[in-house]
């Protein structure tokens, strides 16, 4: 060090200071180069688990696929509940008074990014193939409206066995008390914790000699009982497979047509084939590295990765970005506005919003609670605020005390000052719930939850908590993030000031919180849910009696027979009415308390254009274009 | 040794507080920390109540209202932070102590073995060390908070306590248990080296030949020896302890909410940096103040009681 | 010495068998499965998704059929969160967390010793006070304060530094420097306190007295005892930051391995925590026989593995 003298040093310093100065202003940032490259760069929130569109089930996850594949239709990019032609050029109803068979035809230019044409059987594959038992896919229920579906997917091999056998000595109806699927809750030792319709044949060998394996009810004769299960044997034995026994509802009468028979007529069924469930997918790809059934191939590896939407994959790092790149053999290639999708996996949200003012994204995933305020001040002009297709609310468990009596859950409802919390803590915009389906079009909206705290204390005091005297100790089971406990800390002073109850707060890591809402080990719990399509049903199947979703304990006959009948119906207003008055029955109830609906904050970059506010925020790609407007200058 | 030479009698604490005493940044230290304390456990029960919530009044500039402005819920800033020192305070100097009794138990006794017992304490060190863990926190958390919820409508039942005291006590168990399995571990390891080194030293060959047994020497010679570096780490363990504390409330496994300490402060405060930075500097100073006070009144107490310190 | 390591290294075998033991009961005992979602998944999905991952057998073979893999296969199963081999992600991971890692270790290093070695010297002056409350920052401001900090205050306005990523060479500076913080302070004060217990003692005023400059008498002499306790702080010190990395890798979007340790277990998945929990079991061993073989050569009366008489 000694013969670099001080002097030298200093001559040298302002030299380098003016370099590294130079470089701030007028440099280049990331987002200059992408958008002259024409390259979209998004937040994307975390790393998918895979790019399997019948294994995965996030939203991160469906917005990349969405780029990789395409379904029968595509979302309009701007218009809510209009959808535009996809792989299916023309799409109808074999009877428009009855929609409960639908014919997609398909465009005979659709090609895989692979060059392969594109046809109905791989529709067909892709169906039976996220409907396979062994693939395990969660999302599978979403192909349930077609005729056949359902029992494919649970395996109901005993029904599927006896449903057309004329000689079954029974209606197979009355035998509805018999749980022949896996049972969790079950003794271990029986065979009702695997189920009867999963019995290997050598099982079901040990069942005929020993009966005493399976809890029958009662009611269920003797012989019906061995007849059920020497014919399950027969048919194990046989080893063929339960495809074969259904007579599945979606058929290709030839290579461009698909035919789709439904359960029941669905007259949105359009708008439920833009969830990636109905995408295709390659065939021939599909099986060149696996079976129908196999989870863990190599066929979406980048190398091997074959896809039919606007972009084909071009990278996958771990841990690092996706990136996605245009695909000429997409049927309109020429029409899709940008080059390519990089999609960054941050998970920290100050950090995805301070990498965007660094100039190194173009949209984020979200904007931190924290700093929406300060956003919409300093730079309005990247703050995007819109609604989306949502509710948050807290679950009660009406099984145990004080909620198992509607009017403590109406006053605990009626207390929620929603207006104060979103404004205050929430700061996003978000819409006062007025009733369990957000609004979107023709839907009738409702509006009975309000606040109403002197309503609120009449009804607790009718319930015999006057004051709430006499009210236990209330566990409130919240996740670990910060602004759910933010959210969960103004709610225990409002029902506080308004009711005198004690809440507790039960903060606890993600899974924990699942497990222990999921075991109703709960008094009061946050949640929330999300809508899989554009229709009040996908908020309110989840609340019947059997419904995985429910976590509640609550159930109602009357609410159920109103789903079902609006089930049958074809006329979209009648339809309305009926689900309108079955979330209103809901309400009436409140097994669930409503605090808003939700809104989505984010940042974007102005040079992104064409991406417009929608319900679903599943925005079609192909129609964006990456244009800087002339004049403006980054800093 | 020096202590024992026949001066005007003067006892080993004497001589201690004396030179203390010449410590300025020691004094200085102990003043602020007792200032603290005292206003954490003192001037807390007069302040307004921390977890008044006034969705109306938030992120309020410091005011005669509020002495130090009030957060993103509208509570008092001042009266949480004193009441969060509480517990801040307490989690810091009990999971230290406890953690220093054990690793400088096990360390020393290591240590001084060598051998076939060191090896097997040592490895033994290796697989808590390895022990990932979030997965004890997570069953420990499954576990204790039905246990703490029971014990503590017992305790109530039974013994007659109050009950919003009670439950944050037994919740502070898990906690406590949490940190001390494995709070100590680095500390043995840092004890069992002196350890090794003090043991070849003339002083323990002289003990030996003077025929003391192994215990005699090794607790009342050599541990007095490793006093340093033991002060010097525990007191650097004491804000580890505050903000291990934040993680594993918000996991549910400490502080329950709307009750603070200086780590949820702290923690909460962070996100608010760059539009309210006052709510993460106003309990940081006083988590920093807290830290570097213990810090060098920790210096002081190793100074003031090394035997070999000049008599300047 | 070779005997040395080598037994080290087979009583390493056993903490990794005592660690896989212990790991095994503590993740079967956390509440929930890998298949926990929040869209609920039906009991037949779940149970296939369960054979799938070899978690429907009994649990004593759960827990040989594990190990066996991996000595037969060198196969740690397949994560169930990231649905790739554990093998592959903590072949991707470690390098970046190593990178890391051996950044914080050089900022810790070359912040916190020559700090400390400077305070002792200058014992209970404004320049000890002071460089004591520098070094004191690591650890009164936590890394998910100090991380923020310098992407604001730094990477925002340096144009060669990006807030967050790890795309380019100099990416590694501020999360590294970051990590290295807080060990930075412990470094500083435990070199501050070993080397003013050397000072202190006789063979010290000897070298004075012979007439030895000072720094020489620091630097030969001071530093070999003055850094035990620093070299048995390093070893466990270096392994934490490659496992407690989750808040820096977080902030600053890096793809180490310290997220795996905190996702692994939330998602409970068995087979990517276990898969990094030996790993890092593996290298707090080396790490403490190292620390151990460097106590031993600063200090050479320490005979390592001798039983006391």
């Amino acid at each position: 060090m000694s013969y670099i003298s001080k002097k030298t040093v200093k001559k040298h310093l302002f030299g380098i200071l003016i370099i590294f100065s130079l470089g701030g202003c007028g440099g280049e940032t990331a987002v200059d180069q992408a958008t002259r490259d024409g390259i979209l760069i998004i937040g994307n929130t975390s790393e998918p688990k895979g790019l399997d569109p019948h294994i995965v089930s996030g939203v991160l996850e469906s917005n990349i696929i969405g780029s990789l594949f395409e379904g029968l239709v595509v979302q309009h990019p701007s218009q809510e509940g209009v959808a535009l032609p996809g792989v299916a050029e023309k799409w109808y109803p074999s009877n428009p008074d009855r929609p409960d068979e639908w014919i997609f035809e398909l465009r005979k230019d659709a090609k895989w990014s692979d060059g392969e044409p594109l046809t109905a059987e791989d529709f067909l594959f892709a169906f039976r193939r996220i409907l396979t038992p062994e693939l395990a896919s969660d999302y599978a229920f979403m192909l349930f409206y077609i005729r056949d579906a359902e029992p494919f997917h649970k395996s109901q091999r005993a029904y599927l066995i006896f449903r057309n056998d004329e000689s079954f000595p029974v209606k197979w109806e009355s035998l509805k008390k018999v749980d022949f699927g896996p049972n969790e809750k079950a003794d271990k030792k029986t065979f009702n914790r695997k189920g009867l319709d999963h019995l290997t044949a050598k099982e079901l060998e040990t069942l005929q000699a020993t009966p005493s394996h399976f809890n029958w009810p009662e009611s269920v004769a003797v012989e019906i009982r061995e007849l059920i299960v020497s014919k399950s044997l027969e048919f194990a034995k046989s080893g063929r497979d339960l495809w074969e026994l259904i007579n599945f509802g979606a058929t290709a009468p030839n290579a461009h047509t698909l035919k789709v028979k439904l359960n029941a007529p669905l007259p949105f069924l359009a708008e439920i084939t833009k969830h990636y469930t109905w995408f295709p997918v390659p065939k021939h790809v599909v099986l060149e590295h696996g079976t129908i059934g196999e989870r863990f191939t190599d066929w979406t590896k980048p190398a091997n990765l074959v896809g039919n939407g606007a972009f084909k994959l071009k990278s996958w790092r771990f841990n690092d970005h996706i990136e996605v790149e245009r695909n000429p053999n997409y049927w309109d290639a020429d029409n899709v506005g940008i080059n390519g999708i990089r999609y960054l996996p941050i998970s920290n949200l100050f950090t995805e919003d301070r990498m965007f003012y660094d100039g190194l994204l173009h949209i984020t995933y979200t904007l931190a609670p924290e700093l929406i305020e300060y956003s919409r001040t300093h730079y309005p002009e990247f703050v995007r605020n819109e609604l989306y297709l949502g509710t948050y609310f807290i679950r009660t468990n009406v099984t145990r005390e004080p909620f198992t009596d509607p009017r403590v859950r109406l006053a605990f409802s009626m207390a929620l000052d929603q207006e104060a919390i979103i404004d205050n803590v929430l700061q996003g915009g978000q819409k006062p719930a007025g009733g369990l389906v957000p609004p979107f079009g023709g839907y009738p909206t409702s509006s009975a939850v309000k606040f109403d705290p002197v309503a609120a204390q009449k009804l607790l005091a009718e319930a015999g908590y006057p004051g709430g005297k006499g009210l236990p100790d209330i566990e409130f089971l919240t996740t670990d993030k910060e602004s759910s406990k933010a959210t969960a800390e103004a709610m225990q002073a409002i029902w506080k000031k308004h009711l005198g109850a004690n809440i507790k707060i039960k903060q606890m890591e993600w899974t924990s919180y699942i497990t222990n809402m999921f075991d109703k080990n709960y008094d009061l719990a946050a949640g929330g849910w999300i809508g899989d399509y554009m229709d009040p049903l996908t908020f309110l199947d989840m609340w019947m009696k059997d419904a995985g979703n429910n976590r509640t304990g609550w159930s109602s006959e009357t609410f159920e027979k109103l789903l079902a009948e609006a089930g049958q119906t074809s006329d979209p207003q009648a339809r309305y009415a009926l689900l309108a008055k079955a979330e209103s029955l809901f309400l009436n109830e409140r097994p669930i308390l409503p605090l808003y609906w939700y809104t989505r904050n984010y940042l974007i970059h102005p040079d992104v254009k064409g991406w417009d506010p929608l319900l679903l925020d599943n925005h079609p790609y192909k129609f964006l274009k990456l244009q800087r407007d002339t004049g403006a200058m980054e800093n | 040794m020096s202590e024992k030479t026949p001066e005007a009698g003067s006892s080993l604490w004497r001589d201690a507080w004396l030179r203390m005493g010449k410590n300025k940044a020691a004094m200085a230290s102990l003043g602020v920390f007792t200032l603290i304390v005292f206003m954490c456990f003192g001037v807390a029960w007069f302040c307004k109540d921390p977890n008044a919530v006034t969705l109306t009044n938030k992120f309020a500039s410091p005011s005669g209202e509020h002495w130090m402005g009030t957060d993103a819920l509208g509570r008092d800033l001042f009266s949480r932070i004193l009441y969060g020192g509480q517990i801040s305070i307490l989690v810091g100097l009990i999971a230290t102590a406890v953690s220093v009794c054990i690793g400088v138990t096990y360390g020393a006794v290591s240590g001084f073995a060598g051998g076939r017992p060191d090896a097997l304490m040592m490895r033994i060190v290796d697989t808590l060390l390895s022990i990932p863990f979030l997965v004890v926190v997570i069953v420990l958390q499954a576990v204790l908070s039905v246990w703490s919820s029971d014990t503590s409508s017992w305790i109530v039942q039974h013994w007659n306590w109050d009950k919003t005291f009670t439950d944050r006590l037994t919740n502070i168990v898990p906690l406590f248990f949490a940190l001390g399995l494995f709070g100590w571990l680095t500390l043995a390891r840092i004890v069992r080296a002196q350890v090794m080194s003090l043991k070849e030293r003339e002083f323990v060959e002289a003990a030996r030949a003077l025929g003391y047994d192994r215990f005699r020497i090794l607790f009342r010679h050599i541990i007095p020896n490793t006093l340093g570096p033991t002060v010097v780490y525990a007191t650097l363990t004491v804000p580890g302890f505050i903000m291990y504390e934040a993680t594993l409330s918000f996991l549910g496994l400490g502080v329950e909410a709307p009750n603070s300490s200086w780590g949820i402060l702290i923690k909460e405060g962070a996100n608010f940096m760059e539009t309210h930075p006052a709510l993460l500097i106003i309990p940081g100073i006083f988590f920093s103040l807290t830290l570097f006070s213990l810090n060098f009144l920790g210096d002081g107490l190793r100074d003031a009681f090394d035997v070999k310190a000049s008599k300047d | 010495m070779f005997r040395f390591i080598l037994g080290r290294l087979l009583q390493g075998l056993l903490v990794l068998f005592a660690l896989y033991t212990i790991t095994f009961f503590l993740a079967k005992a956390m509440p929930g499965e890998p298949f926990t979602t929040e869209k609920n998944v039906s009991e037949t999905t779940k149970q296939y998704l369960r054979k799938l991952y070899g978690l429907d057998k009994p649990l004593p073979a759960q827990y040989i059929i594990y190990p066996s893999k991996i000595i037969t296969d060198r196969d740690f199963g397949v994560s169930t969160s990231k649905g790739r081999p554990v093998r592959d992600i903590i072949a991707q991971s470690f390098p970046v967390s190593l990178i890391l890692g051996l950044g914080a270790m050089s900022f810790a290093i070359g912040i916190g010793i020559p700090i400390g070695i400077i305070s002792a010297v200058r014992k209970n002056s404004w320049v000890d006070w002071s460089l004591m409350a520098v070094a004191m920052v690591g650890i009164c401001v936590p890394a998910f304060t100090i991380g923020p900090l310098l992407q604001i205050l730094i990477a925002a306005n340096v144009p060669g530094l990006k807030v967050a990523g790890w795309g380019n060479p100099l990416d590694f500076l501020l999360p590294a420097f970051t990590l290295g913080l807080v060990s930075a302070a412990y470094l500083a004060r435990l070199t501050r306190g070993g080397v003013l217990e050397i000072l202190s003692q006789d063979f010290i005023r000897t070298a004075h007295a012979k007439g030895l400059s000072p720094t020489r008498v620091i630097l030969k002499h001071g530093l070999r005892g003055g850094l035990l306790p620093s070299v048995a702080y390093l070893g466990p010190a270096f392994a934490a930051m490659i496992s407690g990395s989750f808040i820096v890798e977080t902030i600053f979007q890096v793809p180490g391995m310290g997220q795996h340790f905190v996702n692994a277990a939330i998602s409970r998945d068995e087979f990517l925590l276990m898969g990094v929990a030996l790993f890092f079991g593996f290298l707090i061993i080396m790490m403490n026989l190292i620390s151990d073989i460097l106590t031993g050569i600063l200090d050479p009366r320490v005979r390592i593995g001798k039983a006391a008489q």
